[in-house]
């Protein structure tokens, strides 16, 4: 990965045992989180598993009811200015004051940053290039879409020149266009060695862009790594291909293959159909190849299969039921 | 409850940051607003009346009252039964209460707390910001009335005010703004305490029209039902009256009044009952100076701002607590 070299230094959030109570609910459970600079981490989970509050504890904006959290360097309980004036965030489904334009928006929390008037014009108009907003500075923000004021979220943070960028569900309610739109420019924001924390529930979009996620729980992290660990801890290790072939008994030329641990018949057609799921403990794809073709059959797929998040957050939920 | 116990540790930097920022933009939304108009409208119209044909009458009667131009204040024309102040007494909290209602909870609604937030600023200088704006708000409202009227009264009866006069309606405006502070701070505290936009403002509404217009019978019947049933001394006769008085007093509609009594009729010797030795020495009708107008009315002024300090510091608490999340 690219951003490997630069990811040696401490880590730029960094929670220890983080609990919040409300009442006799562990709304978050005592978890450990760090986040490293310049990589875009992934908080995964379904709605009510403690993202959102492990977030704003992260900002200051919500008490801790025990353990630590450290951002930047600063701790958020008793130096939330500090914290904040280096963070910036993107709340679910963010708001705008919709009778100011996008401009005077920005120029708002340029003034509550204390940013020098001189500089705030040049900053502001940079930031709104970022996000592909020129065209509509002086328009009132009430006639934006939804995507448009995550995009002015976007260029908030931007303009802050913020260390740390903490988005939650920043691709909530977006058509796919909109969506792709903040992914690259989720990107970008990586690229300018801004470290990311996003929150979702929508994981292939987040798949795509995140370096390590975390799968939250019932405020537990169930889970940590990069997708591809999460993977081989839920789905098992292996190499895992799509294989689609007909006219010989192709399923049983799969299992005789050396290697070869699971074979489940994956068509449309159910256990007739003419695609399986093949599981090995190694890249078994020639040899799959040359035992279908000598069979006489005819190899019309074979394709390796990329470990998906949703696959590992569905897997996972299933057996946190069945052990519940 | 566990949350008490991160709140002991203390907090770094100033609590006021950001406070200027805050308060220019909610005076310039204020100033802008289509509300603001409608109220400033409604202003005028309420008051308009009453000190137009209090001029008429002036110009026309020999007043003997030597305060001429405090006469304008607190005449009440017999077409229209309401004097200047009296209106003022009704409109000032409508305004308050119009300016203030949605304070916090429409930020709330427009999902722009929890952004604004996340700026490097205390919730402290947001509420703050947002009550001192109104004020100001309020203030230029009231200044700009009291300068109408002003120019009104010197353009219909061709003389100047005297100093004293001046002096006595810079008083006023001070009186006038406190009690204006009260019912901005009463809306502000619903509109931190309701999500909904509109329970808050039925609720300060509510509350202004049981002041305006329950609380006198209340406090009466209270009164009633609680004094002595034979007064046998003066003394008897004069702590009733004082405990009668102080019930009407937890209204603030009748510091007002009270404060307005004092600093514009400046004949008015005591603002409860009066007794016989403190008419002794005493020219009947003869004007207080003005120092002596505003001991008396001291504890209504303190009283109008020690409300607004209590009432805005239960909104301030009841928004320290509140989760930012929607």
């Amino acid at each position: 990965m690219a951003s490997s070299d630069n990811v040696i230094e401490a880590p730029v959030i960094q929670a220890r045992g983080l609990l919040k109570l409300y009442g006799a609910t562990r709304a978050v459970d005592a978890i450990d989180l760090s986040v490293k600079r310049g990589e875009i981490f992934g908080l995964l989970g379904p709605n009510g598993a403690g993202k959102t509050t492990t977030i704003l504890m992260m900002l200051g904006l919500t008490e801790t009811s025990g353990g630590s959290v450290d951002v930047l360097g600063f701790n958020p309980v008793r130096q939330p200015l500090e914290v904040k004036r280096r963070v910036g965030y993107l709340p679910d489904a963010v708001g705008f004051y919709d009778h100011l334009t996008a401009r005077e928006n920005l120029t708002y929390t340029a003034r509550l940053l204390d940013i020098p008037r001189r500089e705030a014009g040049g900053r502001i108009m940079e930031a709104l290039e970022r996000v592909q907003l020129t065209d509509v500075a002086d328009k009132r923000v009430g006639t934006f879409s939804r995507g448009m004021k995550q995009r002015l979220g976007i260029a908030e943070i931007v303009m802050k020149r913020a260390e740390v960028a903490i988005l939650d569900e920043p691709t909530s309610g977006l058509d796919p266009h909109a969506t792709y739109e903040l992914l690259e420019m989720i990107r970008g924001l990586k690229k300018a060695d801004v470290a990311v924390l996003l929150s979702s529930h929508l994981l292939d979009r987040v798949q795509s862009v995140c370096d390590r996620v975390a799968l939250f729980n019932k405020g537990k992290i169930a889970l940590m790594g990069t997708v591809v660990e999460l993977a081989n801890q839920v789905l098992g290790a292996g190499h895992p291909i799509l294989v689609e072939a007909s006219g010989t008994d192709v399923a049983g030329a799969l299992r005789g293959i050396d290697g070869v641990q699971q074979v489940v018949a994956d068509g449309p057609n159910g256990q007739e159909g003419g695609a399986w799921r093949v599981v090995a403990d190694r890249d078994v794809r020639a040899e799959v190849a040359r035992r279908v073709v000598s069979a006489g059959g005819s190899l019309t797929r074979l394709a390796e299969l990329q470990p998906s998040l949703e696959e590992v957050y569905t897997r996972y939920f299933q057996e946190a039921r069945h052990a519940a | 409850m566990p949350p008490s116990v991160a709140r002991t540790s203390a907090r770094e930097g100033s609590p006021f940051t950001g406070i200027g920022p805050v308060f220019v933009k909610e005076f310039s939304d204020h100033l802008s607003s289509a509300r603001m108009m409608v109220l400033m409208l409604f202003v005028i119209a309420f008051g308009a009346f009453p000190v137009a044909t209090s001029l008429q009458t002036l110009r026309q009667v020999v007043d003997p009252n030597s305060y001429l131009f405090l006469r304008i204040f607190t005449l009440e024309p017999e077409q229209v039964g309401i004097s200047f102040t009296a209106a003022l007494n009704f409109i000032i909290p409508l305004m308050a209460i119009g300016l203030g209602f949605d304070a916090v909870n429409s930020e709330f609604n427009r999902r722009t707390l929890s952004r604004v937030l996340s700026q490097p600023i205390y919730r402290d200088a947001l509420l703050l910001g947002k009550f001192l704006a109104g004020l100001a708000t309020l203030a230029v409202a009231l200044v700009a009335l009291w300068l109408i009227v002003l120019g009104a009264g010197i353009l219909m009866l061709g003389l100047p005010p005297r100093e004293v006069e001046v002096a006595r309606g810079i008083g006023f405006l001070v009186v006038a703004i406190a009690y204006g502070g009260v019912w901005l701070a009463v809306s502000l505290l619903f509109s931190v305490i309701f999500r909904s936009t509109a329970t808050s403002a039925l609720c300060a509404l509510g509350l202004w029209l049981f002041f305006f217009i329950l609380w006198p019978q209340l406090a009466s019947a209270i009164f009633t039902a609680l004094a002595p049933s034979e007064i046998r001394s003066i003394d008897d006769y004069v702590s009733a009256q004082s405990f009668g008085l102080a019930l009407m007093r937890l209204s603030p509609g009748t510091l007002f009044t009270e404060a307005v009594l004092g600093l514009l009729n400046p004949e008015t010797r005591t603002l409860g009952p009066m007794l016989p030795f403190q008419m002794r020495g005493a020219i009947p009708g003869a004007p207080l100076p003005l120092g002596q107008s505003l001991l008396l009315i001291w504890p209504q002024i303190t009283g109008l701002i020690a409300g607004m300090i209590v009432v805005f510091a239960a909104a301030y608490v009841i928004f320290q607590r509140e989760e930012v999340r929607a």
